[in-house]
């Protein structure tokens, strides 16, 4: 089966900057697939070349099969995008928007309004429908946006940094909404900087950075790949930090020394604290955890995800 | 059908939908714009300034005219102009910068060229309904010497408008940082042509120093256009042709700058 998303090095350039540099990624019909990275890695760029609204500067890109450059229409009649800043118009009700949204692609209006109920139950937004959307708070406005983006019943729903800026509580309450389009066979493509999002929602991922791909797969596979199976996390306090790791060189498979604690990568992390504990070192806090995406970006990248 | 064929098709008609929409928010001050704003103006210049000025200031074709009669075509087509002092600046800056609207028009299958379009189709329509309504009160305080032909005024009262707004659509869409603009444009671009585009008194009474404001104003090209529908042009005023055609040339420059730019930073 051909992929929905097929790109061969997809590159943009602003001016002397590269935002995106020669990536190549597939994703077939039905998957959750994430673009994880930091604050300018490229992913909203990516998105918007993906979402035909931004021209490549080079490589090559099939969305649906169809070429951007000469069926941004047809694709974007296709597609759902939930952008990383809302555009809701607060002018209008959030039913509103809804029916005015869906007008873009030519749905007739008594097929939106009808489409509009529906999106509003799935986004638990029902008893909002005759509010302004400045009444909302951030993750009902998130919702609505990705009921919106649903209204044209798209074959890709693309979502740009959904969660950003909510906070747990809401950030749970998206997620089930998504797992639900998920198990719904919805191929979802979203970008992330939090690893427990990717986690929580991505079948396959890849890694950018700089505008690269870094590594590819699904979160357990990168997890096995790139960190060991469970993390000693040390602090000792932040002037001492360094000199502990030192003494603590060859304890563990792996050792990063950030400016707060020391990370220990290892596969039995209760019986590495008793070692430390017999060379004498005594930290002020100590705990042990399963590696996660976060230790997989530390590896590759040498920085933390969120600064 | 194939997917997305009837937006192709009819995009600019659903963002103009939309604009309208949007336009019910501030919906009464469009109605006192389109007969509050008149009627003060009839009322103050018909009843106070008219009756304070006792010789002609103008001719038409067939002699002197009243103070009201001179003034009204120009009043009608600054309410044109008037109007794309708010449409086609702030909600044009907002639409780009503070609500974002037109990238959510962007992210759907509307192009574009369709964006800018329904905007403007939807501020046409806005433009016509006014002059239309400020037409039928200067026949009602008799300022019209021929309403026949001078029905033609709201159409190019609204010309002038597009020749003064297209080309502020154009300037407001390419602008990212809100540094005040659009007040400087208030101050030393409407409001000059507003007074020295032969509006309250003939343009050829200015010094030469002063006219060529005039010869570029749209708003004096419409306001002539308009006085000769009503009364007819006096001897030795330029021809009607050559007022139509420097609107013509300003609204189409403005037009294809304006796209340009919806282009360049839509799809950047
Ligand atoms: N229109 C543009 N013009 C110039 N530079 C741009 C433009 N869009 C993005 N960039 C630059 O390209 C780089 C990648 O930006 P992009 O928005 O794709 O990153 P991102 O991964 O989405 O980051 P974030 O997590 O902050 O959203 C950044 O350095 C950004 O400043
Ligand atoms: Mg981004």
């Amino acid at each position: 089966m051909t992929p929905v998303i097929a790109a061969r090095g997809l590159t943009k350039t602003f001016g002397d900057l590269t935002a995106v540099d020669g990536i190549d990624f597939e994703v077939p019909a039905g998957e959750s697939f994430g673009l994880l990275g930091p604050n300018g890695a490229g992913k909203s760029t990516t998105m918007r070349m993906v979402g035909a609204v931004s021209s490549r500067t080079a490589g090559d890109l099939r969305v649906l099969g169809l070429d951007p450059d000469a069926h941004g229409p047809e694709i974007r009649s296709q597609l759902g995008v939930v952008p990383q800043e809302d555009n809701l118009d607060p002018e209008l009700k959030v039913r509103e928007n809804l029916i005015v949204y869906g007008r873009y692609f030519g749905i007739p209006k008594a097929v939106c309004a009808k489409r509009a109920d529906e999106l509003l139950a799935f986004a638990q937004l029902e008893d909002k429908a005759r509010n302004k959307v400045d009444d909302l708070s951030g993750g009902m406005k998130r919702r609505l946006t990705i009921a919106r983006a649903l209204i044209n019943e798209p074959r890709i729903l693309m979502l740009d940094e959904p969660t950003t800026g909510l906070d747990p509580q809401a950030r749970h309450v998206l997620w089930d909404r998504l797992f639900r389009l998920k198990e719904r066979g919805t191929t979802l493509v979203l970008t992330t900087h939090y690893m427990d999002e990717a986690e929580q929602l991505c079948d396959r991922l890849v890694v950018v950075d700089h505008g690269r791909i870094m590594a590819e797969g699904s979160p357990s596979q990168l997890i096995r790949q790139y960190a060991s199976r469970e993390v000693a996390e040390l602090r000792f306090g932040s002037d001492r930090n360094a000199d502990a790791a030192a003494r603590l060189e060859g304890l563990a498979e792996r050792i990063e020394v950030l400016p707060d604690r020391v990370l220990l990568y290892t596969d039995d992390g209760e019986a590495l604290l008793e070692r430390v504990t017999d060379l004498g070192l005594h930290p002020t806090t100590s705990l042990v955890r399963r590696s996660s995406l976060e230790d997989v970006f530390l590896r590759l990248t040498g920085r933390s995800l969120i600064e | 059908m194939s997917a997305g064929a009837l937006p192709r098709r009819l995009g600019w008609w659903y963002v103009a939908e939309h604009t309208w929409r949007a336009m019910r928010a501030y919906a009464w001050t469009i109605v006192m714009e389109g007969i509050g704003q008149p009627l003060v103006y009839l009322l103050g210049i018909g009843l106070g300034l008219a009756a304070f000025i006792e010789v002609s200031v103008a001719d038409g074709a067939d002699g002197p005219v009243t103070y009201l009669q001179f003034v009204a075509p120009a009043l009608l087509a600054s309410s044109a102009v008037g109007i794309t002092m708010g449409e086609f600046t702030y909600v044009v800056m907002s639409g780009f910068k503070w609500r974002r609207l037109y990238w959510g028009m962007n992210a759907s299958p509307v192009q574009p060229q369709q964006i800018v379009g329904g905007i403007v189709f939807a501020v046409v329509v806005r433009m016509l309904l006014t002059t239309a309504a400020y037409y039928v009160l200067i026949v009602a305080f008799g300022a019209v010497v021929d309403p026949w032909t001078g029905a033609l005024m709201p159409l190019v009262g609204t010309l002038g408008g597009l020749a003064f707004g297209l080309p502020l659509l154009a300037y407001a869409a390419s602008i990212t940082e809100d540094k005040g603009q659009f007040a400087m444009v208030q101050r030393f671009v409407f409001t000059p042509l507003f007074l020295f585009s032969g509006t309250f008194y003939p343009l050829d009474t200015m010094p030469v120093w002063l006219q060529w404001i005039g010869w570029l104003s749209p708003l004096w090209h419409a306001t002539e256009i308009g006085r000769s529908l009503s009364y007819g042009s006096p001897p030795g005023a330029w021809p009607v042709g050559v007022h139509l055609a420097i609107l013509l040339v300003m609204a189409t420059t403005g037009w294809v700058l304006a796209r340009r730019v919806f282009v360049r930073r839509l799809r950047g």
